[in-house]
C-alpha cells in the first residue's frame, strides 16, 4: 500500500521528467531533467531493493557521466533551429527504433504479467547484503566474463583518448620535480658592489 | 510526560494502515530535526571559529566586537543576510538560478542520514552506507555547475567549469580512497567500519587510538583528507571561487539568503568530510583510551563527545590549512588529483588486499 504510494509517485516523476528530456527547448533543461530522470529511477530499483545497483546509478551515471554531459552542453553554443531541421528526415528511423523498444519492453511485461506473484522479491534474511551477494556473483561465478568486459572497456578508453588526444607544440608545460629541485644558488647571483658616492 | 508521550505513540501506532505510517513519518521528521538544527547551529559557530583561528594563526585578534569573546558575531551575520535583498539577473535563468542554491544545500544535508554518533544512534543504519555517501558527494556538483550556467555571467561560468573538472576528478581518489576503507572494515555499513577499528592487537590492550585505521592507511587517509579538501572547493584548492582571478566563482551574482544558502553548504560540507574521516580512520564515536574514566564519567562515556572533539580538530584542520597554504595553481590540482593520488590509492588497494591474505593481516 505505501510502497505502491511511492513507487506511483516516482514512476510519475520518472515519466515526466523523462518525456520534458526530449521536449525542453533549451537543451541544458533537457540534460537537467535526464539527471532527474536517472535519480528517479534509482529511487525506483532502491522499492525494488536493489540497493548497490540503484547507487551505483547514483554515482556513475548522474555523478560523473552526466556532469560531463552537462559541462559539454553548457559549452557548446547548439542552434535549436538547425537541430529542428532533421526532424522529419529523421523520424521514420527513429519510428522504427522506437516500434522496436516498444515490442521489446511489451514481451517483458507480458512475460512476467503470468506469474506476477514470483515478480515479488522474496524478503532477505537479516543481514543480507545486496552489494556482498552482488559481488560474490561477479567474482566468482562470472569471473572471466567481467573481466573480458573490463578489458573491452579498458582498450575502448586508449581508444578514446588515443583518437583524442592533440599534442600542441606551443603548449607550456613545467616539471614539477624540477621546480621542486631548484635551488637559490641556481636562481640567485650575489653580487658584491661597491657603494655609490655623491659625485 | 514520558508515558504520555509513550502511551500517545502506541495509540496512533494501532490506528489502522495510516496509523503506523503517520508514526514513522513523524519519528523520522524528529530524527531529522534533531540532527539538522544543531547541525545549523555547528556551521554558524565554525564560520565563527574559522575567523578567530586564523586570525589567531596570523597574529590577529579575529571579531571581538558583537557579544563577549564575539560570540554573537554569527547571529548578527545572519541577522545580515536574512535583511539582504536577493538580486535575480535580469538575463539570468531565473528558475535555476534560485533553484542551484537548494541543490547544493540538499545532499550536505541529506548524507547525515547515515552518519553514526553513538552506538545505535544513526538516523538510517542501512547496510550501503558508504555507498549512500559517495552517491550524494557526487551530487553537490550540479549546485555550482547550475548556478554558475544560471547567472549568465563570465566569472560564474569560469567557476563552473572549473569545479566540474575539479570536483569529478578528487571523487574518484575519494571512491578509491573509501574503497581501501571497505575492505579492511569488511562492511559498507558506517557503525560496522566503527565497529571493526575497535578491535586488534593494541586495542586488547587498552590503547584503542592505535588500532584504528588511520595508523595502518596513513597514506590512504592523507589522500582522503586532502581530497576531502579539494572536494569541498576549501583553500588551497579553491581556484572555483578564485577571488583574486574569478572574484568568487559561481556564486559572484548571489547575495542575501541565495549566497548564504552555498555559504552553509560548505560549511556543512566542511563538517560532514570532517565527520567522515572520523568515522572511517579515527574510530568515529570510540574513545582514544580504555580507562575507567572514559568509559563512566559524562561526559567522556558518552560517544557523541567523542565524535565532536574529534571532529572539532580535524575542522580546524581545514581552517589551518586555509591560514598556512597558497592557492594551488589550477593545472597543479588536476596533475596531484590524476597522476598522483589516484595511482596511490590503486597501488594501496593491491597492497592491503595482498597484505589482508598474508598470516600478519590486522583485520581478521
Amino acid at each position: 500500500m505505501y510502497e505502491a504510494a511511492v513507487f506511483y509517485a516516482f514512476g510519475a516523476v520518472l515519466l515526466v521528467s523523462a518525456l520534458a528530456v526530449i521536449t525542453a527547448r533549451n537543451p541544458v533543461h533537457g540534460v537537467l531533467f535526464l539527471v532527474l530522470a536517472f535519480f528517479t529511477a534509482s529511487a525506483i530499483w532502491l522499492l525494488l531493493r536493489a540497493e548497490f545497483l540503484a547507487i551505483a546509478l547514483v554515482v556513475v551515471y548522474v555523478g560523473a557521466v552526466m556532469v560531463l554531459f552537462l559541462f559539454v552542453v553548457m559549452m557548446l553554443d547548439i542552434n535549436l533551429e538547425r537541430v529542428r531541421e532533421g526532424f522529419w528526415r529523421n523520424l521514420p528511423l527513429a519510428l522504427v527504433v522506437g516500434g522496436v523498444m516498444v515490442v521489446e519492453m511489451v514481451l517483458v511485461l507480458a512475460g512476467k504479467y503470468f506469474d506476477i506473484v514470483a515478480t515479488r522479491p522474496a524478503p532477505f534474511p537479516p543481514g543480507y547484503s545486496n552489494t556482498r551477494a552482488l559481488g560474490r556473483l561477479l567474482y566468482t561465478d562470472y569471473c572471466y566474463a567481467f573481466e573480458i568486459a573490463a578489458v573491452v572497456l579498458l582498450v575502448a578508453i586508449i581508444a578514446a583518448i588515443s583518437l583524442t588526444l592533440r599534442r600542441r607544440k606551443d603548449s607550456r608545460y613545467q616539471d614539477p620535480a624540477e621546480q621542486v629541485r631548484a635551488r637559490r644558488e641556481e636562481r640567485v647571483r650575489l653580487v658584491s658592489m661597491p657603494a655609490e658616492r655623491d659625485a | 510526560m514520558r508515558e504520555w508521550w509513550i502511551d500517545k505513540a502506541d495509540w496512533l501506532q494501532g490506528q489502522g494502515t495510516w496509523g503506523p505510517m503517520v508514526y514513522a513519518t513523524a519519528m523520522a521528521l524528529a530524527g531529522i530535526i534533531a540532527i539538522v538544527a544543531p547541525l545549523f547551529a555547528c556551521v554558524a559557530y565554525l564560520t565563527l571559529w574559522e575567523r578567530k583561528l586564523i586570525g589567531w594563526i596570523q597574529i590577529r585578534i579575529g571579531p571581538n566586537r558583537v557579544g563577549p569573546l564575539g560570540l554573537l558575531q554569527p547571529v548578527a551575520d545572519g541577522v545580515k543576510l536574512l535583511m539582504k535583498e536577493i538580486i535575480v539577473p535580469s538575463s539570468a535563468n531565473k528558475g535555476l538560478y534560485i533553484l542551484a542554491p537548494i541543490v547544493m544545500l540538499m545532499p550536505a544535508l541529506a548524507a547525515w542520514a547515515v552518519i553514526p554518533f553513538a552506538p545505535e544512534v544513526v538516523l538510517a543504519d542501512i547496510n550501503a552506507g558508504l555507498l549512500y555517501i559517495m552517491a550524494l558527494s557526487s551530487l553537490g556538483v550540479y549546485g555550482v555547475i547550475v548556478a554558475g550556467w544560471a547567472s549568465n555571467s563570465k566569472y560564474a561560468f569560469l567557476g563552473a567549469m572549473r569545479s566540474a573538472a575539479q570536483m569529478v576528478s578528487y571523487e574518484l581518489a575519494m571512491g578509491f580512497a573509501l574503497v581501501v576503507v571497505l575492505m579492511v572494515s569488511g562492511s559498507l555499513k558506517l557503525s560496522d567500519i566503527v565497529v571493526s577499528q575497535g578491535r586488534g592487537l593494541f586495542a586488547s590492550m587498552g590503547l584503542n587510538f592505535l588500532s584504528w585505521n588511520w595508523l595502518p592507511l596513513l597514506p590512504i587517509l592523507v589522500v582522503y583528507f586532502v581530497s576531502g579538501v579539494a572536494e569541498t572547493n576549501r583553500a588551497p584548492f579553491d581556484v572555483v571561487e578564485g577571488e583574486s582571478e574569478i572574484v568568487a566563482g559561481h556564486m559572484i551574482e548571489y547575495s542575501g539568503m541565495a549566497f548564504a544558502l552555498f555559504f552553509l553548504a560548505e560549511y556543512m560540507n566542511m563538517i560532514l568530510i570532517s565527520t567522515l574521516t572520523v568515522v572511517m580512520f579515527f574510530g568515529g564515536w570510540q574513545p582514544p583510551i580504555d580507562t575507567y574514566l572514559f568509559a563512566e564519567v559524562p561526559p567522556f562515556k558518552f560517544g557523541l563527545f567523542w565524535l565532536f572533539v574529534k571532529t572539532f580538530v580535524v575542522v580546524s584542520m581545514f581552517l589551518w590549512l586555509r591560514a598556512t597554504f597558497p592557492r594551488y595553481r589550477y593545472d597543479q590540482i588536476m596533475r596531484l588529483g590524476w597522476k598522483i593520488f589516484i595511482p596511490i590509492t590503486i597501488v594501496w588497494i593491491v597492497v592491503v588486499g595482498i597484505w589482508m591474505q598474508t598470516p600478519w593481516s590486522l583485520w581478521r
